[in-house]
């Protein structure tokens, strides 16, 4: 009941504000405010009710839906995705905060594709059946489209078609996929074929021949949203000109729909092909990261610096993914709801400022700690997070990411760890151009510090930050049973040479 | 009194909250002294447990204290776990005591800085982390801190960040920090693979049953050394500090001398288990450090910027430290260490003194003659300039003989002849320091002459006492040679026992040896502090000559190393980044997407002109399909 709960209670207010007159600008703002507050309170209690130490689905829920071609409402949630949940839920509240005084127009179409949005990224982590998943994961794309393309900056059109066809074109490849999944998995009740994920997975017995089809058809969706490289080139329009809220969840939560899939689908499913694809996906992850590293650190707009910066950090988390070891697959999952956490304060961030200057360019910039010394105290913090620093999330991330990766191919993590060097220059450098010096600019002389309700916003994912670099073990915990549940597939599909120190 | 040690880093911790929480409003002095007084409980508790630790056997002065969980997957563990050993403590009580020294002065120092709430937050932040890294029972809390105190160095050095100038030094010194990390990191992950656990007390017995020159040996140790290059300012790793005296003076004193600099020395001395397993290893210590002794000596010769010269001689001084370290001399090397915490943490606050006297000049070509309007300075500045210089009976005199001596009887004789040389420089280099400051005749503007004062009690005070220290600190190590009983060693050694140091290496060398070595060291010493004042005291035409040599250049430029590095890593390294941006990712990639989506409009295009409608051309379409549908079932049923 809960997860049905986590999932509808976005959409029932996306309804709930049809209703409300469409001048209605505050009232609009505090019922989405309502609304996303009571699914981040309702998932709580599922974290609240989460068992630590199992392994399997909790909280499952299954009903009938499309019974004639065995299509369920089939919901439940493992160590993998209770934090991509709890994050999703959180940062739609702090979302709409953030909102509050930058989205002025079309206030109640905004709260409504954002709301929906929300249900289709709980419902795409709590779907236990495929056509529910593909039914979500496209649920997902419609809002995000009006998001960038109304509300996004001046070139929101290219950026939000490009983003849509980029998608499009890996869902329908992971249709065919899920239809040929569907196609051989039978239920053993009743004998027909059925789109239950956990028969699926039990019944996955793929020929090595048909392992890597099915690997690519679904990987190849899952890496354009990761993104790998080369197919990251959507990112960095699409976060650049989405507003605030939508770049926050396209970096928070969005991505992460990809790194999810590898983990839910592509690992368990197929972990012959899995392991064949090991060297492609770790080179391109490490591509990934020192590249994007590179370019993120001369581009002259922050917010395309923080996307390409991106780019670097879900590098780190398919090459910890691919180590095939429980420390690197802890890491990388950690490091999924560390991105989220940062990047998504990092774009809060620029944010802030964008809304006071109307630009993102560094250059129009300098000085700015002068100014706002609350905001550039926050900025640093998070920019620290980014870097990886110990004490902060990103480390403990980062580094059982490369400790994973070093266990299995010592190699790529030598390569990995420099890519923390380059963390380090890219931001550093931006940082000190934005706020370091004499302030240069007139304009930014009166520039006023953050308020209250923007501090705050920032402040929880500060506190969370500090939180999980200090004490990760909440979540440590609860994620590695599910983990070793995904490598067990490994061993049981006969994979021998596993990657285990 | 030993089980509360864990406090002892979290006083400066509860500082920074207090302070950049609650003090909002709150004026200097409370803000200094709060900030003072949790470093003041640091070194108290810090006291007890060295004086419990003291009333213990040798064999059990040891102790590990488990906090929590910090990172656990799989089988990698790591706890926030410290361990007080006679190591962890000696360097307790120096980053304690000399930190609150250095807290002391900055009350003084920084008077009337809009920053001063901010900086007391970042540097009981540093204590913090020092404090962390010195006492970390794993080599990942050891990283923690040795990270935390690199943040803390590159917020200090930018701490007035409206200088661009100084904001660079900043971001340098972190960068360059990394890359030294980068090998840490690495060895970390070689460590745990190895021997799978990460834990000191741990992997001593562990690595003790690998055979000496092991290939994996070899590899950590050098990984590690690449950490403490960085960290600890060796070649060729060393030019983040120079640049780092943008700071405050007494974060020049505290952060770049006295304490986190010396954390690779330390880091190396603690991983001795594992070094003293590799001869390759050792070597290579050796060299790097011996010849960054020399090296960064022969820079500080010409230098103009009082904190330049001491920066340079910090890193040479540091290149002794693991010079020592390479021979295998880690007690000699942790002696010299809080040696030259002592003297040179009092030559950087006396350098601060100045300055401050001097309004904020540095360099000393516009200073001289000091010596009587800053008497306390004076004094104490040549206390520890006469220690760092080897005059015997002071502090610099015993731990960097002990260094000498015990390269020379290792059978390092180029590296010793390269030391030897280093010290010669050394000695040369402060003199000079000293008079151009303190004697002749004053060279600034009359105005700053006019403006000249002594420093205020809170700024002479520390000075005193770490003079006094310079002069009298030596002794604890005291060699037997001298009569002295070497308690410095003594109580170090169940630390370093595999190398068994002091004791059994001593017998290695003759005592008339020890003793010839010791008259050389010191006539050497005195041939550099003679040649100082023969050409520094008066008006010399040599040094007119030699200000304009090729030489001269050479060693004003600092060999050119920084502007090699940016022509040789830095700028290529963001051009290619800019090319790779705008004709790789923009050019080619994104080219190829928007190429792609060209590629269907136009074929869409194409199409669409086929729907014309006019219902002839449908029906032609029609017959010319039917008709390849009849070619094609013919060709396949009758071929």
């Amino acid at each position: 009941m809960i997860l049905s709960l986590c999932i509808a209670l976005p959409a029932a207010t996306a309804f709930l504000l049809l209703l409300l007159p469409r001048l209605a600008a505050q009232a609009v703002r505090w019922v989405a405010l309502l609304g996303t507050l009571a699914t981040f309170i309702v998932s709580l209690v599922m974290f609240a009710n989460f068992r630590a130490g199992e392994a399997g689905f909790q909280m499952v829920e299954k009903q009938p839906w499309i019974a004639s071609i065995g299509v369920d409402w089939h919901l439940g949630v493992d160590g993998i995705s209770l934090f991509l949940i709890l994050l999703t839920t959180l940062l739609s509240v702090l979302c709409i905060i953030s909102s509050w005084s930058s989205i002025n127009e079309r206030v109640k179409e905004f709260h409504f594709f954002f709301l929906l949005l929300e249900t289709g990224m709980v419902g795409v982590f709590c779907a236990l059946d495929l056509f529910l998943f593909y039914v979500m994961w496209e649920v997902m794309l419609v809002p995000m489209f009006f998001l960038i393309g109304v509300w996004g900056g001046s070139r929101r059109v290219y950026a939000t078609i490009k983003f849509i066809l980029f998608t499009m074109a890996g869902s329908v490849l992971m249709l065919v996929g899920i239809l040929y999944v569907y196609f051989h998995t039978t239920d053993p009740a009743t004998g027909a074929h059925t789109f239950n994920l956990l028969v699926a997975m039990e019944q996955a017995h793929y020929a090595l021949e048909v392992q890597r089809w099915l690997f690519l058809a679904f990987g190849i969706a899952f890496a354009i949203k990761v993104p790998l490289f080369p197919l990251h080139t959507w990112l960095p329009d699409a976060h650049t000109e989405a507003p605030t809220a939508g770049s926050v969840m396209l970096a928070g939560v969005l991505l992460k729909m990809g790194t999810y899939g590898f983990l839910r689908f592509c690992l368990p499913m197929f972990p012959l092909a899995t392991m064949q694809f090991v060297p492609l996906i770790s080179v391109l992850a490490l591509i990934g990261i020192l590249y994007g590293a590179m370019v993120a650190m001369v581009q002259k707009d922050i917010k395309r610096l923080v996307a390409y910066s991106s780019v670097a950090h879900l590098g780190f988390v398919m090459l910890g993914m691919f180590a095939l070891n429980i420390e690197g697959l802890t890491g990388s999952l950690l490091q999924q709801i560390n991105h989220g956490i940062s990047t998504g304060a990092l774009f809060l961030l620029v944010g802030v400022l964008y809304d006071r200057r109307h630009t993102r360019l560094v250059s129009d910039y300098g000085g700015v700690a002068k100014v706002m010394p609350v905001y550039a105290t926050l900025f640093m913090i998070i920019a620290l997070s980014s870097i990886g620093l110990p004490g902060l999330n990103g480390f403990v991330g980062e580094f059982l990411i490369l400790l994973g990766t070093f266990a299995s191919n010592a190699f790529y993590a030598v390569l990995g760890t420099a890519g923390i060097i380059l963390a380090a220059v890219y931001l550093l450098w931006m940082y000190q151009r934005v706020f370091f010096g004499e302030v240069s600019h007139e304009e930014n002389l009166k520039l006023k510090d953050v308020t209250l309700r923007e501090g705050f916003v920032i402040a929880v994912l500060v506190v969370l930050t500090i939180w999980i670099g200090v004490y990760p073990d909440p979540l440590l915990s609860r994620m590695q049973p599910s983990l070793e549940l995904v490598l067990s597939r490994f061993q049981a599909a006969g994979v021998s040479q596993l990657l285990v120190p | 009194m030993l089980d509360l040690a864990y406090l002892i880093p979290f006083f400066p911790l509860l500082g920074v909250v207090l302070n950049a929480f609650f003090m909002r409003r709150a004026g200097e002095k409370t803000v200094g002294v709060l900030a003072s007084g949790m470093i003041g409980l640091s070194f108290l508790f810090a006291c007890g447990a060295f004086f419990t630790m003291l009333g213990m056997a040798p064999a059990s002065r040891r102790l590990e204290i488990e906090l929590f969980t910090w990172v656990a997957a799989g089988k990698f563990e790591a706890p926030v776990a410290f361990l007080i050993d006679p190591l962890s403590l000696v360097m307790m009580l120096v980053v304690s005591g000399v930190s609150f020294l250095i807290h002391v002065y900055s009350i003084g120092y920084m008077r009337g800085d809009p920053g001063f709430r901010r900086y007391f937050v970042f540097l009981n932040l540093f204590v913090f982390f020092m404090l962390l890294l010195v006492m970390g029972g794993n080599f990942l809390i050891m990283f923690v801190g040795w990270e935390g105190v690199g943040l803390c160095s590159y917020l200090l050095i930018g701490f007035w960040y409206t200088d661009d100038a100084k904001a660079t030094a900043g971001k340098k010194a972190f960068i360059v920090n990394r890359i030294g990390d980068f090998g840490f990191l690495i060895a970390i992950f070689l460590i745990w693979t190895s021997f799978g656990t990460v834990q000191f007390t741990k992997l001593i017995p562990m690595a003790s049953l690998y055979p000496v020159g092991s290939g994996v040996i070899t590899a950590i140790c050098l990984l590690l050394f690449m950490g403490a290059v960085g960290k600890s300012a060796q070649f060729p790793l060393y030019v983040w500090l120079p640049d780092a005296m943008a700071g405050p003076t007494p974060v020049s004193a505290l952060i770049h001398a006295a304490t986190m600099v010396t954390a690779g020395v330390y880091m190396v001395a603690r991983a001795n288990f594992f070094f003293t397993l590799s001869p390759a290893a050792m070597t290579v210590v050796a060299i790097v450090g011996g010849g960054t002794a020399l090296f960064a000596a022969t820079i500080g010769l010409v230098q103009n910027d009082i904190k330049k010269v001491l920066a340079y001689s910090t890193v040479s001084q540091l290149g002794f430290m693991f010079l020592a370290c390479g021979v295998g001399a880690y007690v000699a090397a942790i002696f010299h260490l809080v040696m030259h915490a002592f003297f040179k943490g009092l030559l950087f606050l006396g350098s601060g003194s100045v300055i401050h006297g001097m309004s904020g000049e540095q360099d000393i070509r516009h200073m001289g003659g000091l010596k009587s309007k800053m008497p306390v300075t004076y004094w104490t500045f040549l206390a520890g300039t006469l220690a760092i210089a080897g005059v015997p009976g002071l502090a610099g005199f015993f731990s960097k003989d002990e260094i000498l001596w015990k390269t020379f009887s290792g059978g390092q004789t180029v590296l010793w002849l390269v030391g030897l040389t280093a010290a010669f420089c050394t000695a040369f280099y402060m003199f000079r320091l000293v008079y151009l400051t303190f004697h002749g005749k004053f060279r600034g503007a009359k105005s700053a002459e006019h403006h000249l004062h002594e420093s205020p009690r809170t700024m002479t005070v520390p000075l005193i006492i770490l003079a006094v220290l310079s002069v009298i600190g030596g002794y604890i190590g005291l060699p037997h040679i001298l009569g002295g009983t070497n308690p410095f060693g003594q109580w170090l050694d169940p630390v370093m026992r595999p190398v068994a140091e002091g004791e059994v290496m001593a017998h290695h060398g003759e005592a008339a040896t020890e003793v010839t070595l010791m008259i050389v060291s010191v006539l050497i010493a005195l041939a550099g502090i003679y040649l100082a004042h023969s050409w520094y005291m008066k008006k010399s035409e040599t040094v007119k000559a030699l200000g304009e040599s090729a030489l001269h250049t050479m060693l004003l430029n600092k060999y050119w190393v920084d502007e090699i590095y940016s022509i040789g890593i830095v700028q290529p390294f963001v051009k290619g980044s800019e090319l790779l941006a705008r004709y790789f990712d923009m050019g080619t990639i994104d080219g190829l997407v928007n190429g792609l989506g060209s590629f269907f409009s136009w074929v869409g295009g194409g199409v669409r002109r086929m729907q014309t409608g006019v219902v002839q051309n449908y029906a032609l379409f029609m017959g010319i399909g039917l008709l390849a549908v009849l070619a094609a079932f013919l060709m396949t049923t009758l071929g």
